[in-house]
């Protein structure tokens, strides 16, 4: 081969079908014989159901039926959660797919009605009359603690789920000895993820058959059948559960909701397929939100800027319900990154995982690593401040040296590698740094506040060893699996468990085959997302299919190729340990001319006309891959922001991203996530939250109401990286979704808190928004 | 007139002596249902669609996005949210750029419709187009139709935009993948081959 593949910025294969229109989402299929469900959903945050009267509803035009929690009680069985964190005392309340007596949240389903037509199913709505006995909600997951605080679950006190710990060293007498300390309350929004494509679901029961398909908007197919089997106790093996092309998730579309599970009852009652989509304020209600945190944080550090302690007491808010994963994100995946990019030798933490009256939280974006590196990022810029540091110096003094093979620190994870101070150097160099600091001073003689933020992050990522997930309570495994098949004409079909909507996969894994083993890129295809036709596969999140998919791709690749060698061998009469492999081509060493080349190898292992003693015929592979260990990816961001302090307005000038993911198949796709990252995390900072009022009732219940990062928002964003292969994975990748996210978050946090502290701001909630900064601005100026 | 706004006005025109019902919307618990307002009357439409004409009889509140995607069967057009803030269901409607969800079918009778499945020229595909494929200009792809539509009356009304001209022309249509960034690109690589810049 001429052009090197792997490491090449192709164009994805993907695109031509999303281009063009000619991409098949959930709801763009038309089933023959397909009707429609619209959901009545609680319009109380917490309240009891005292009646519910169906008839008018029933005979409205094109109604077929209407169900209620009556109807699905002892049919359906309760949404499970996944995700089973031990030693925290985990309760886990009934969660009925439509609610009997009791709502929790606005948006928590009542009844649902199947039509003709959708507009029909959402009129006859209107028609069925629920009344409901309201009680007091509760959002502020730390006020839900209190006593004398509405209890959602009758067995679950002071709607303390959990209370999960993490400890090592000895954080008491780090903070006893330190000669400084620092503390914050850090407030994590609750944040809507948002992908373009609203969920969507149609169910088809075929009841001669016994056979469920259930298409739908999901990062994880197979997960999704295997709940979809839990809760509507088909088998296993009679469901197929296709995702077809899918609009985006960022952790949203990972849990099995109600929604599935009503569409899935309808279509059982009523024989035909069922769809069901919903729109993007019903979204709002009732698609998994991320984070709602409250942290308070202290850290501990020597009189030279070393840091020796951190503790945390973290609320988190977890809605009226467990979701699917969603005990895991506060704690597994939050608090064992406690340390960050730096040497922390004493950490010590407590969460407590919080019912309250909204939306479901679960995993969004980073989940669980934004919030903590938010805590960490705020802290060392703190403490460098009270040190009278510089805060890149000080973060210097204290990022975790150049390892190449494991590090541990003190919550008890390994690292894999890193190399934290190229990626801050890289990322300074770029933003040229002590320009920016004596322009900064500058403008500050003039009247003008010019803020930097800086923010390192490490993730962990690649999830994940299934030894691990067992011990920490996830209900299911975290390998992958892949299976190349090579065609008689040496075209070839890889079929993966994942399910990538929107990372570019189908592209990349073919670059990955095309790398191990020679052929044409344009010569092999990815199928994904259909658990019929794909093997077992836990799904795509945590920045976890590359890494972990890709594994498992490129070892059936190498099973392909070693099977190759031996036939090749054969087929040249000669012994496999003088067969010489280069790009695409076996032959005998010193004879390249005499060479079979993949193509020749695939068409005769497909007719076996001639095949060595016991070799089976057929060119396919299949590979199990559990990694073990996580991957570590890891960077450094900074941000540039003016804040206008008459006004509170705040402008984000410049942006650097420098991350590091290890090797990289297509730079190309690396850029675009780091891109989408960083506007994801920069929305919290500065524009994005979701409000409740005291009853519960959401006040940014449409796209009007929240809002989202634009195209305006935004100067061009300056990506580099850096290469350090992970230790332990076939192609040393780490995965890199998240990336931006993470630390984009704090990085224009830190900016905005340096911008204001000559005006005497310590502390704003996020986000930033013009109002709140101008608030802060002036309080702090009376307050002086 | 603001989109949503819009729709309901006419809707409330046609349907005056109908009970359109007005929802409580967000802070009262119950979504902004864009398929409410009960109103059942049939209006005979003829629209032409990618150069096609179609023709048939419609709920007078039907919106034309569902016409599009539902009667049609062009289901590049997409519904990102129902109040008209996205851009995901831009199409072009007698040349310009126009939010699907904001217009009624009975509204668009008469006119001419060009949706993504269109844009192409045969198999050649259009600069746009061809230049978000280049640029990486998307990821899940769910915005693109919409995004591209808007970007050729970008085009169409400044011809070499700055980077700053796109962002801001642009402002009306969300991506969550992309960051906005390879789009920006795309839109100022489309622009130089189609002969501005
Ligand atoms: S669907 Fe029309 S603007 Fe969102
Ligand atoms: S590419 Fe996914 S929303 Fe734009």
């Amino acid at each position: 081969m001429t052009t090197r593949i792997f490491g090449s910025g192709i164009r994805r294969r993907e695109d031509p079908r999303l281009i063009t229109g000619r991409a098949s989402y959930t709801d763009d299929i038309k089933l023959p014989g397909m009707v429609h469900a619209a959901i009545l959903r609680s319009p109380y945050a917490h309240a009891t159901i005292t009646s519910i009267d169906t008839s008018e509803a029933a005979g409205q035009p094109g109604v077929i039926a209407v169900y209620t929690g009556e109807d699905t009680d002892g049919v359906l069985n309760g949404l499970p959660c996944a995700w089973l964190i031990p030693n925290s005392d985990l309760k886990t309340p009934d969660h009925p797919a439509i609610a009997k007596d009791k709502v929790r949240y606005v948006g928590d389903a009542v009844a649902v009605v199947v039509a003709e037509s959708r507009y029909q199913a959402e009129d006859a709505l209107e028609f069925i009359s629920v009344e409901y006995e309201p009680h007091d909600a509760v959002l502020n997951p730390k006020e839900a603690t209190q006593d004398g605080a509405p209890q959602l679950h009758d067995d679950v006190p002071n709607n303390v789920a959990f209370t999960w710990a993490v400890a090592g060293g000895d954080a008491e007498a780090a903070f006893a000895d330190a000669d400084v300390t620092v503390s914050d309350t850090i407030t994590l929004q609750r944040l809507i993820a948002n992908p373009m494509e609203p969920r969507s679901a149609i169910a088809q029961w075929v009841s001669q058959t016994g056979d469920l398909t259930l298409w739908s908007t999901s990062q994880n197919p197979h997960i999704a059948r295997f709940l979809t089997s839990v809760v509507t106790g088909v088998g296993e093996h009679k469901i197929r559960v296709i995702a077809p092309e899918v609009g985006g998730g960022f952790g949203s579309k990972i849990p099995f909701y109600a929604d599935e599970a009503i569409a899935a009852f309808c279509s059982m009652q009523l024989g035909v397929p069922v769809k069901w989509t919903e729109t993007r304020s019903e979204n709002y209600l009732i698609t998994t939100q991320g984070r709602d945190h409250i942290e308070e944080v202290e850290m501990a550090a020597t009189s030279d800027g070393k840091i020796t302690g951190l503790r945390t007491t973290v609320y988190a808010g977890l809605g009226a319900y467990l979701s699917t994963a969603s005990p895991g994100v506060p704690t597994i995946l939050h608090g064992l990154m406690y340390s960050g990019s730096y040497d922390i030798p004493n950490i010590s933490g407590t969460v407590y995982g919080v019912f309250n009256n909204g939306t479901p939280v679960d995993a969004y974006r980073g989940a669980g690593r934004p919030e903590a590196t938010m805590l960490i990022e705020r802290l060392v810029d703190l403490m460098a401040a009270k040190l009278g540091m510089d805060a890149v110096e000080f973060r210097r003094m204290n990022l975790i040296p150049k390892f190449e093979n494991g590090h541990d620190v003190a919550t008890g994870l390994t690292y894999d590698s890193g190399d934290y101070h190229a990626t801050l150097d890289i990322c300074l160099n770029a933003a040229d740094y002590s320009a920016l600091r004596e322009k900064q001073a500058k403008l500050r003689e003039q009247g003008r506040y010019m803020g930097i933020g800086v923010s390192t992050y490490v993730e962990i990522c690649g999830l994940g060893p299934s030894q691990v997930a067992g011990a920490v309570g996830f209900q299911g495994g975290l390998w992958e699996s892949a299976i190349v098949r090579f065609h008689p004409t040496g075209k070839v079909n890889v079929m993966v468990g994942s399910s990538p909507h929107g990372q570019g996969e189908e592209t990349t894994f073919a670059q990955i085959v095309a790398h191990e083993v020679g052929v044409d890129v344009d010569d092999v295809e990815i199928i994904h997302g259909d658990t019929d036709l794909t093997p077992m596969g836990w799904g795509t999140y945590g920045s976890r299919t590359t890494a972990v998919s890709g594994a498992a791709v490129t070892l059936a690749t190498r099973k392909i190729k070693e099977k190759s060698k031996a036939l090749a061998a054969h087929l040249l009469e000669a012994a496999a340990e003088d067969i010489e492999y280069e790009d695409g081509k076996f032959f005998v060493r010193g004879s390249p001319d005499q060479a079979k080349t993949i193509q020749d190898i695939a068409l005769m292992a497909n007719v076996a006309w001639d095949m060595p003693e016991g070799m089976e015929p057929g060119l396919e592979a299949s590979a199990f891959y559990d990694p073990p260990n996580f991957t570590y990816p890891f960077g450094a961001h900074l941000a540039v922001v003016e804040v206008d302090p008459a006004t509170g307005e705040i402008d984000l000038q410049k942006y650097y991203a420098v991350d590091d993911c290890g090797p990289q198949i297509n730079p190309m796709i690396v850029e675009g996530q780091v891109h989408g990252g960083v506007v994801q995390g920069v929305g919290p900072a500065l524009w994005e939250g979701v409000v409740y009022d005291d009853d519960g009732q959401l006040l940014t219940g449409t796209m009007l109401d929240y809002a989202l990062p634009r195209a305006d928002g935004f100067p061009d964003i300056h990506v580099q990286s850096n290469v350090t292969p992970s230790p332990h994975h076939p192609l040393g990748l780490k995965g890199v979704g998240e990336a931006g996210t993470i630390a984009s978050t704090p990085t224009v946090y830190n900016a905005v808190m340096d911008a204001l502290r000559p005006l005497g701001v310590t502390r704003i909630d996020m986000p930033f928004t013009p109002e709140k900064v101008w608030r802060a601005i002036n309080s702090a100026q009376n307050g002086a | 007139m603001e989109g949503a706004l819009a729709c309901r006005f006419i809707v409330d025109k046609i349907a005056a002596s109908d009970t359109l019902r007005l929802n409580g919307g967000a802070g009262h618990g119950r979504p902004d249902r864009q398929f409410t307002g009960r109103c059942n009357v049939k209006v005979p439409v003829e629209i032409t669609i990618n150069g096609k004409s179609y023709s048939g009889e419609v709920e007078a509140r039907q919106l034309l996005v569902h016409f599009i995607r539902e009667e049609v069967g062009l289901t590049g057009t997409k519904v990102g949210c129902d109040t008209s803030q996205c851009g995901s269901c831009t199409v072009k409607l007698d040349g310009a750029a126009t939010k699907a969800c904001t217009v009624l079918t009975v509204q668009a009778s008469g006119s001419e419709v060009t949706t993504i499945e269109g844009l192409a020229d045969g198999s050649d595909l259009h600069p746009l187009q061809e230049a978000f494929w280049n640029k990486h200009g998307l990821q899940c792809g769910f915005c693109t139709p919409g995004m591209i539509i808007a970007a050729d009356e970008l085009l169409r009304k400044n011809p070499s935009p700055s980077r700053s001209e796109i962002r801001h022309g642009l402002e009306g249509n969300i991506c969550r993948c992309t960051g906005y960034q390879n789009i920006v690109l795309a839109v100022e690589d489309a622009a130089r081959s189609m002969g501005g810049a």
